[in-house]
């Protein structure tokens, strides 16, 4: 924190600060305008067009909430829900706990550590699609019947994918957060007598605690999220009685959208996916930031 | 700082000018072309009337795969919108409704041959007009047929199709060679099965219930003899019935080029590459109509219909889609134009049409010759069919591997042909 209290005063001088001042718009301008075109101004449509009939945007048919209770009521929405709420939760857990111990073990002093980081690392320059499938093909290989067959394979492939993805990300940021923990800290507490969990427990993770809100942050909308991964690995089946067994919120919004007469219902769902993926990630931040030290 | 905003906004204000300066005037033609293969055809035959007759003919193709996306946000775009797009199905005219221009008595309409493979709108106005048409059966190799001691004229019905095919399997150690190819259920193959199979039940169904439009609900009537198709390809092949999802479109062309396969369902599409690319000899190749047990299918031909139809947008002004339509004429009536036609899209229903040398089609001429009766493309009345058909192909990938039972695709044909309807309507 101490940095932190160092740029704050820098800017706080007047000859730094009035030059800002008289052209911050020079600064803020080229990315209030981006932000405007690229993400307000389609929200907003999105939110217009999704009290709308349409199948162009430039010709849409208002027709109210209709759009909200048709999304409510399908019953492949509230399945997709309430597996993506299963895939984000297990993910959520398995992944930072992965990342974190690898981290830690990369952070003592063994061989090789910035060879085994890289390593780890490297699963997060593929892209979902092609890692997909290269997954897909591993496990459909190695399972007796095809994951897009048996529900609980998808369930656990689409696990593996995420970790195996997103540990190497996550460990990144825990290593960084892990020797930002002051050595003093450590040193009073090896003197204390404090054995390696009570120095986990009490001294590493407090102080790593701004690590962990963001990587449980980035995991959890990740999670939610999800795209790419569940449409390769299983795109949704096995169908049981017409609904998707494995299908995510965001697969199942886009499966709506190609509908004939639908999309105003999956701009609708997208809202709510919007509303409910948020509130998770605001309750998420609020919980984890309140067990923040201040050093 | 401000004089540079000023350029900036000067240019940005002259070059919408121009754009609107362009929009108006005489009629333009923007085709949107939904087929990468034929890009290069269309591009040349729009460049050859734009320097015959001076009007703008713009061709845009998207990229495989991405034809109804791009359909969308180019829509969008109003003074710039496609002038001519394509329509395949009911769902296509349910969701292009509002733009696509009624076309009975025009020009175009009066070159036609048959009207067979029109789309209409819920008025009963043509709204799309059939510019070529497909057939698909179950492509055969001759040669090896005549190997494993049969000929063509031995399979007539799905008893004897079957006493051929549980033959070759049984002896396929032998013989170097299976009956079918691989039924392969992952993208790149399956709708074979959830869109053209399905056809047959459907086929069958609506004829003896006299549909004639979308209708809300199917039965599953002649479902008994979509499983007696399915298990004979399933079971008289070298694939494994557990994997299907592993299986591509590819896999099953191999099998068949490569000789390790007697039968291949597939449509005329197919010729191009299996003689060209792959070097088949045409004689060995014919196709055979889909036989699944259902009675009097002795005369049946091949299922022939197209989901290739042609809609002017009506949207656009009345010059673009004058012009439009004179486009479309020319390329229907003019050597030029019928001639690439031929060459990209086989035979197709207008009065001017040149022949074609796919053998498949002249199959497809020889039965009904033969007075037998075509099987239509029932299929193209599927309500919100990506999701029926994903539908379809997880019942039948869970059916094969045997962790569900024949329940599962009645379910995801009847009770999701509802649930289709109802989200579309």
């Amino acid at each position: 924190m101490t940095k932190k209290k160092r740029s704050a005063g820098a800017v706080t001088s007047p000859l730094i600060r009035r030059p800002i001042q008289r052209r911050f718009a020079i600064f803020l301008l080229p990315t209030f305008v981006c932000f405007c075109i690229g993400f307000l101004w389609p929200f907003l449509q999105g939110l217009y067009l999704s009290l709308n009939k349409f199948t162009t945007t430039s010709n849409a048919e208002w027709v109210g909430f209709g759009n909200y209770v048709k999304a409510w009521n399908d019953p492949g929405f509230r399945a997709a829900f309430g597996y993506t709420a299963r895939v984000a939760v297990v993910s959520l857990v398995l992944i930072n706990v992965l990342a974190f111990f690898v981290a830690y073990a990369l952070t003592r002093e063994i061989r090789g550590s910035s060879l085994f980081r890289g390593v780890f690392f490297v699963p997060n320059l593929i892209g979902g699609i092609v890692l997909g499938y290269i997954w897909k093909t591993i496990i459909d290989s190695v399972l007796p019947v095809s994951m897009s067959i048996q529900a609980e394979y998808g369930f656990w492939g689409l696990i593996v994918v995420m970790c195996w993805q997103q540990v190497g990300y996550m460990m990144i940021i825990y290593i960084a957060g892990l020797q930002a923990v002051p050595e003093d800290m450590l040193e009073a507490a090896r003197i204390d007598g404090a054995n390696g969990w009570k120095t986990l427990w009490y001294i590493t993770l407090p102080n790593v605690m701004p690590s962990i809100t963001i990587c449980t942050f980035l995991s959890l909308t990740n999670g939610f999220k999800l795209y790419d991964q569940n449409l390769v690995l299983t795109n949704g089946a096995p169908v049981r009685r017409g609904i998707g067994a494995t299908e995510m919120l965001a697969l199942n919004i886009a499966k709506t959208f190609s509908t004939a007469n639908q999309r105003g219902v999956a701009q609708a769902k997208a809202v709510l996916f919007f509303i409910l993926v948020t509130t998770i990630a605001l309750i998420q931040l609020w919980a984890t930031r309140r067990k923040e030290v201040q050093q | 700082m401000r004089k540079l905003f000023a350029v900036l906004l000067a240019a940005a204000m002259l070059l919408s000018m121009m754009s609107f300066a362009s929009a108006e005037g005489e009629g333009k033609v923007y085709y949107l072309n939904f087929k990468p293969e034929a890009d290069q055809a269309w591009q040349a035959l729009a460049q050859q009337y734009q320097a015959l007759t001076g009007v703008e003919v713009k061709v845009l193709t998207a990229a495989s795969g991405s034809y109804s996306t791009t359909l969308t946000s180019e829509m969008d775009k109003k003074d710039a919108a496609p002038t001519l797009f394509q329509i395949g199905n009911a769902e296509g005219v349910a969701t292009w409704a509002d733009y696509a221009l009624p076309l009975d008595g025009t020009e175009l309409m009066q070159e036609m041959t048959t009207e067979d493979f029109n789309l209409k709108n819920a008025a009963g106005q043509t709204v799309a007009v059939g510019y070529c048409y497909e057939a698909y059966g179950i492509i055969t190799n001759k040669a090896l047929l005549e190997k494993a001691g049969y000929s063509v004229a031995d399979i007539t019905n799905f008893e004897s199709l079957k006493k051929v095919a549980d033959d070759i399997h049984a002896r396929a150690a032998e013989l170097g060679f299976d009956a079918f190819t691989s039924a392969g259920l992952d993208g790149s193959s399956s709708w074979r099965f959830s869109g053209h199979l399905t056809n047959m039940p459907l086929f069958y169904e609506f004829r003896d219930d006299g549909v004639t439009e979308q209708p809300a609900t199917v039965k599953g009537s002649y479902l008994n003899a979509y499983k007696n198709i399915w298990d004979l390809y399933i079971t008289d092949s070298a694939a494994d019935a557990k994997k299907l999802s592993g299986y591509t479109g590819a896999d099953a062309e191999k099998d068949f080029y490569d000789g390790k396969a007697v039968f291949f369902q597939n449509g005329t599409w197919e010729y191009a590459d299996l003689t060209g690319k792959y070097g088949m000899n045409p004689d060995d190749l014919c196709m055979l109509p889909i036989y699944c047990g259902v009675e009097g299918e002795e005369n049946a031909a091949l299922c022939a219909g197209t989901e290739n139809c042609w809609a002017v947008n009506a949207k656009a002004s009345e010059a673009d889609q004058k012009a439009t339509l004179d486009f479309l004429k020319w390329v229907v009536t003019s050597e030029e134009g019928t001639q690439m036609m031929a060459e990209q899209f086989g035979p197709i229903p207008f009065k001017a049409a040149k022949a074609s040398s796919n053998v498949f089609f002249n199959d497809a001429t020889e039965m009904l010759n033969a007075g037998k009766y075509v099987v239509t493309w029932a299929f193209n009345y599927t309500p919100d069919v990506d999701n029926w058909r994903a539908g379809i192909v997880s019942a039948l990938e869970q059916y094969s591997a045997g962790a569900a039972d024949w329940g599962e695709v009645e379910y995801a044909f009847v009770d999701g042909w509802a649930t289709a309807y109802a989200n579309t309507h």
